[in-house]
């Protein structure tokens, strides 16, 4: 099945209204990191990974690995709106017993493809998926998203260095560049740039874009797709929060979870987008 | 006045930075959360935020060490400790002033889950030599660990939580780094708590008293180097013991009460804490009953412990 523009508009909008809604019936979590990559990740599923609730853990499946674990409400909103999880779920998260924990728990859940949330890990996980595709030749893709401050990570960079040694154009990284993390900006905390230059240096093959244009996310898949014989990194650039005025842009929102008030209104928000 | 003893320590430091230009704190992205911002606002030429970057903290720190200065490295106590190799290498084995702080220890974060609680980190930091390991259990031992701190020769983890702690001590307490504290006598049974389940421990202490169950509580502030003597005198006085942890019960306090009494004076002895298994998502109260470590948990415990036979020994 393929999808138009605004069909792929409407499932981010119903996903973003998802992630405020178990934050806040949580009462803890990460809004602005969930937003931010909400975009991304609907346009990679749909048009990419192509999930449903059956090929979920099938062989051949397209993988996909959060490595900013934190951000997991998108992905379980996303896998309620693929019928994966149900509606229902997602108001467990967090919860004592829940399937839905606070961060990515493979054991629990499996279709998270990775146990994340101790940053910094993922790229090297998805980039063993990726190996075993190719020794198995099997088609599947592998992508992998990581948070700007998780760029700080070593291990990030150890996975840099590796992936283009065995040319693993089955690999993908999305950057969620959303410039903020814990303690600040990114730029102030520890800057990543000039990230693109360091990212070729490093053999990979670099596409900046707008995280938050149709356009240009489709075409940086379709280029990843077309990109042989080295890995594909897309800085995305986004904004922390994104479709929520109050949270926009704004650190204070990377890890608190909205109060009954701030849900409504960002759900009038979000409604209206 | 209950406080998390990431809030004490993080007063604790800003204060002792005043008169001692040894100190030097180093952050991974988490100074809201470790309250090292505080040594942060008053002394930004001695702090550094080295970003979501722990292995390279860890070495830094051990550079700053070596070079004269105390150096404070913060983190969440899993994301530090699980840069094992470089602590060994970098920290412990040239037994450098580092002062390892890992915060967000045990099931009692809650919501966030595993992957941000501490559960392994004192059993990890006690295997190390050279390594001391501090978990205060209130406010004020807060305060006299991390003052105490800065005399201390080598390296020392010290285990704080996100959670508020109910004061414990005494007005007039005096933090002795090794030394184990009564915080309530009897004759029945030990209880030996750390951290975290101190005040729950004393609670369902206080509570078996109604039935003429006479329990004793000791506050092991220090994991390592562990009290021995009180440890083994316990042992002769009250027979059974029983340690309490929001750890795994592998490694930490309970394997070090073991530890002793099995080579100078076996008792029966129970480890209350995670058995063998991973933390999870929920509410603190909720975990803290879903691992033993609510206050009806300890005393359910204490109560079925007293009803087994002492093991004969041979
Ligand atoms: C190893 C490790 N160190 C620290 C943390 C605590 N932490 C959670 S989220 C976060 C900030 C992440 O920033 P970024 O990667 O930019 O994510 P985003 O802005 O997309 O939320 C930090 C430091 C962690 N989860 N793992």
């Amino acid at each position: 099945m393929t999808y138009t523009i605004d069909q792929l508009k409407d499932i981010a909008k119903d996903v973003r209204i998802d992630c405020i809604k178990m934050l806040t019936e949580a009462g803890s979590g990460h809004p602005g990191g969930s937003l931010s990559s909400a975009d991304l990740l609907t346009a990679l599923f749909y048009t990419q990974i192509h999930r449903t609730k059956e090929n979920a853990l099938s062989d051949d499946r397209n993988r996909f690995v959060l490595s900013k674990g934190h951000g997991v409400p998108t992905l379980y909103a996303i896998f309620a709106q693929l019928g994966i999880l149900t509606k229902q779920d997602l108001l467990t998260l967090r919860k004592t017993g829940s399937i839905l924990q606070g961060h990515p728990d493979y054991d629990r859940l499996p279709e998270v493809e990775a146990s994340t949330g101790s940053l910094g890990q993922g790229l090297s996980i998805a980039q063993g998926i990726a190996m075993a595709g190719k020794i198995d030749q099997k088609d599947f893709r592998v992508y992998c998203m990581l948070g700007d401050g998780e760029m700080q990570e070593g291990e990030i960079w150890e996975g840099l260095m590796s992936a283009p040694k065995y040319k693993l154009d089955n690999l993908c990284v999305i950057l969620d560049y959303n410039k903020g993390q814990i303690d600040g900006s990114v730029e102030n905390v520890m800057n990543i740039e000039p990230l693109s230059d360091k990212i070729k240096a490093f053999n990979w093959h670099p596409i900046t874009i707008d995280g938050h244009n149709y356009d240009e996310i489709l075409n940086a898949y379709e280029e990843a797709r077309q990109t042989k014989g080295k890995p594909t990194f897309i800085i995305a650039h986004t904004i922390k929060g994104k479709g929520v005025s109050f949270m926009e842009g704004k650190i204070e929102w990377h890890g608190s979870a909205p109060s009954q008030e701030q849900c409504d209104q960002a759900i009038k928000e979000l409604s209206a987008l | 006045m209950a406080k998390a003893s990431r809030v004490s320590f993080g007063e604790a430091i800003a204060k002792l930075g005043e008169k001692h230009p040894e100190i030097v704190v180093l952050e991974a992205d988490l100074g809201k959360s470790t309250y090292s911002y505080q040594f942060g606002e008053r002394f930004p030429e001695r702090y550094f935020e080295m970003g979501i970057a722990e292995a390279n903290m860890i070495g830094t720190g051990a550079g700053l060490a070596m070079t004269g200065k105390i150096a404070f490295i913060c983190s969440f106590a899993a994301f530090v400790t699980g840069r094992y190799d470089i602590i060994r290498m970098s920290i412990a084995y040239p037994n450098v002033n580092v002062r390892i702080i890992g915060t967000h220890c045990g099931v009692a974060i809650g919501p966030d889950g595993n992957s941000q609680q501490g559960l392994e980190d004192m059993s990890i930091m006690r295997s190390l030599p050279n390594m001391g390991v501090i978990q205060p259990g209130d406010d004020m031992e807060t305060q006299q660990a991390i003052e105490y701190s800065l005399k201390h020769k080598g390296p020392l983890f010290i285990r704080l939580t996100r959670q508020k702690l109910e004061d414990i001590n005494s007005k007039n307490y005096q933090f002795q780094y090794g030394k184990g504290v009564i915080l309530k006598d009897g004759k029945d049974v030990t209880l030996f708590a750390t951290g975290g389940t101190v005040y729950n421990t004393l609670q369902a202490a206080h509570r078996l008293e109604k039935d003429g169950i006479k329990v004793r509580v000791v506050n092991i502030h220090t994991i390592k180097p562990i009290d021995d003597e009180l440890i083994i005198k316990c042992a002769r006085e009250t027979k059974r013991m029983i340690t309490v942890e929001d750890h795994n019960i592998i490694g930490g306090l309970g394997s070090a009460v073991s530890e002793v009494i099995s080579e100078h004076y076996p008792v029966l002895l129970k480890r209350i804490g995670l058995k063998d298994c991973f933390g999870e998502s929920g509410v603190e109260k909720e975990l803290y009953k879903k691992f033993g470590l609510d206050t009806e948990s300890i005393e359910e415990t204490i109560r079925d412990f007293m009803s087994k036979d002492q093991p004969v020994l041979v």
